[in-house]
């Protein structure tokens, strides 16, 4: 896309991953200090803590590589 | 994946019960990424003012958004749970529809094709007939397009409503009209290039969501080799791990296909008919920026697409080898309370996602459903406008006019989609027929235009006649397994062959008419002269030359890694 001024998709996907990043490791965390009455197969890996963080890195790469201000 | 919906249809009948239960965070989730189609689709509305812009995206698409736009228009959340599902049922067998069924037909079209389709400038398949035949084959082909793509949109828009139903307990009414409302702003407001920023967005959240259950899966497993002994143990003498030993014979394996079947009926008609003339994924391509990027584009969505059973059938595989008790078919199912295969994707996702987690996995199944009915109802519009309306209807309006026709016209395509879905609701056999249409429409489709951008000598006559005659054969050959089902065995070469070989069959047979009575008709009426066919045919266009450009950056290199990659992965999977 080479509109001017037309923000990269790339910036949106970093945004929304940015923002699963916050939630999910933060549910995650939540897990590890209140550990649900239920947990999930293979619980002890605590997947939400290190998928969320690789959401919220990613997000963040992609929201300042593609952010409007850097693409002017 | 008819019977997956029927068959979910019938554990409606079962009490009132969920697989999943939500967290607020969870919720969230959801919530935040139907806040941003939304305010996608609102932000793109002032980037769409013109037709080129509404209905092409502008033509500006980069090769990578293009190319993963072209694959999340096919990457419905249907084909996740429904492949999935398949995976528990047949094994690794499914994967025939992500490999064979795919890559060789994605390839073809970025290298062979997408120059013509490019060059010819035309903005949909139906354009390409008109300039390459005439009014009359793209007025055949724009109706029955409609038609299926308005049906094909409805019962997405049902399976997502039931499959919410079944795995969330949300009211089917709720499911179908904020999922439709939604597609019908953002597509409404930003036209086809907001259809394919949110189809981008969609695909990356369909990995993201979907991608950690073969993770964990592998881990609990010890690796695929792990996965293999304990699906062994539980299936003794099954063999759900090879592609292609189990079908010398139709009885030899589970879903009663022969080889032969995989090859020239998926592998060669179905598949080369879907992804090369099938307007719904060939529209993303035609938004691309240049000519270049046009044949990338497929190229890059056959790499991804060869690596989605990773997403889709591992899970499946999984399944066999650690859920407990084994999941049965529906019925079975309904009559012990226990779960059906069908429900294979949630049980996984169930058991290894915990709050967070599973609003994303929940979040890249409602991704996947939106982006295969956002592609339906844009394509659904700029044919209706372009090849219907502009053709047959109103020829001389303003640019302004046909952008303001295609608005209106994605709002009624989603009603009457809306309208198919509660058909569907009430007729669940129109679900039979819905691969059927496949075969009526895409499989000689794939015949006329192949013909047409390879021999020059093919004439417009030949053309009509020989789209005509291949859907007629297909409809024919459809409602005669219908009134005598002892016709499947000249239609299928078997008795014994099940839906899905029978419609691989008549695809098969039915392009083979199309083709036989084009070239016939051809060779008896007159063509085209040559002079009419620059930029639409071989031989009679000047392709531009990638000579100039370094190895790496050729499309036709990576097709040959992307083709090497494919041949090795089904050798080792043999």
């Amino acid at each position: 896309m080479h509109r001017p001024g037309l923000i990269s998709i790339w910036f949106f996907i970093g945004i929304l991953l940015l923002a699963y990043g916050v939630l999910i490791t933060g549910a995650g965390l939540y897990g590890l200090v209140s550990p649900p009455a239920r947990p999930v197969v293979f619980g002890q890996l605590h997947a939400g803590i290190w998928w969320g963080a690789l959401l919220l890195v990613l997000g963040a790469v992609y929201t300042v590589r593609f952010s409007p201000r850097r693409q002017k | 994946m008819s019977n997956y919906l029927i068959a979910l249809s019938l554990g409606d009948a079962a009490p009132p019960s969920r697989l999943l239960a939500l967290a607020p965070v969870d919720m969230a989730i959801i919530a935040i990424y139907f806040a941003m189609v939304l305010g996608i689709g609102f932000y793109l509305k002032r980037y769409t003012k013109t037709g080129n812009d509404f209905f092409l995206a502008g033509r500006e698409m980069t090769a990578w958004v293009a190319g993963l736009s072209f694959l999340a228009a096919n990457l419905g959340a249907l084909e996740l749970m429904g492949w999935a599902a398949a995976a528990y049922q047949y094994g690794i067998l499914a994967t025939h529809w992500y490999w064979i069924g795919a890559i060789p037909a994605m390839l073809f079209l970025g290298i062979v094709m997408m120059p013509f389709y490019y060059i010819s400038k035309t903005h949909s398949v139906p354009g390409y007939l008109k300039l390459r035949y005439g009014e009359s084959s793209r007025a055949l082909s724009a109706v029955t397009f409609g038609f299926m793509t308005v049906l094909m949109s409805g019962i997405n828009m049902y399976s997502m409503a039931l499959v919410m139903k079944v795995v969330l307990g949300w009211d089917i009414n709720f499911s179908i009209w904020v999922s439709s409302i939604t597609v019908a702003i953002y597509v409404g407001m930003g036209g086809l290039l907001s259809a394919i920023f949110n189809e981008v967005l969609q695909f990356v959240l369909i990995w993201l969501g979907a991608l950690l259950i073969s993770v964990i899966g592998l881990i609990e497993t010890g690796g695929w080799g792990g996965m293999v002994a304990r699906i062994h143990a539980n299936f003794p003498g099954g063999d759900y791990t090879h592609l292609w030993r189990t079908m010398g014979s139709f009885t030899d394996n589970p879903m009663g296909i022969h080889w032969t079947g995989i090859v020239l009926g998926l592998g060669w008609v179905i598949s080369f008919g879907y992804w090369t003339t099938d307007f719904l994924v060939v529209q993303r391509v035609l938004a691309a920026k240049d000519l270049r990027s046009a044949k990338m584009a497929p190229i890059i969505g056959a790499g991804f697409k060869m690596m989605v059973p990773f997403i889709v059938i591992l899970p499946g595989l999984l399944g066999l080898a650690v859920l407990h008790p084994k999941l049965v078919g529906e019925a079975q199912a309904v009559a012990t309370g226990g779960h059906s295969y069908n429900e294979v994707l949630p049980l996984m996702l169930a058991r290894y996602c915990g709050p967070g987690l599973l609003g994303l996995g929940i979040t890249a199944l409602i991704a996947g459903f939106m982006s295969g009915m956002a592609g339906n109802v844009s394509a659904f519009a700029t044919v209706w406008t372009y090849d219907i309306y502009k053709a047959l209807v109103r020829k001389d309006a303003t640019d302004a006019h046909y952008v303001k026709m295609g608005r209106w016209c994605t709002i009624l395509g989603v009603l009457v989609s809306i309208g198919t879905a509660y058909l569907v609701m009430q007729f669940l056999s129109i679900m039979d027929y819905v691969q059927a249409l496949f075969s009526f429409f895409i499989a000689p489709l794939f015949g006329t235009v192949l013909l047409g951008m390879l021999w020059k000598r093919c004439s417009p006559a030949g053309g009509f006649w020989g789209l005509l005659a291949g859907t007629l054969s297909s409809i024919g050959m459809w409602a005669w397994v219908k009134l005598d089902p002892a016709a499947l065995k000249y239609i299928a070469l078997s008795p014994n062959a099940r839906d899905m070989a029978e419609n691989m069959y008549r695809a098969l047979w039915s392009w083979i008419v199309c083709v036989v009575v084009t070239v016939v008709v051809s060779l008896l009426t007159k063509p085209k002269p040559e002079s009419e066919l620059t930029g639409l045919v071989y031989g009679c266009t000047e392709v531009p030359g990638e000579g100039h450009l370094p190895v790496y950056q050729r499309p036709v290199f990576w097709a040959v890694i992307v083709g090497v990659c494919f041949v090795v992965l089904n050798v080792v999977f043999w």
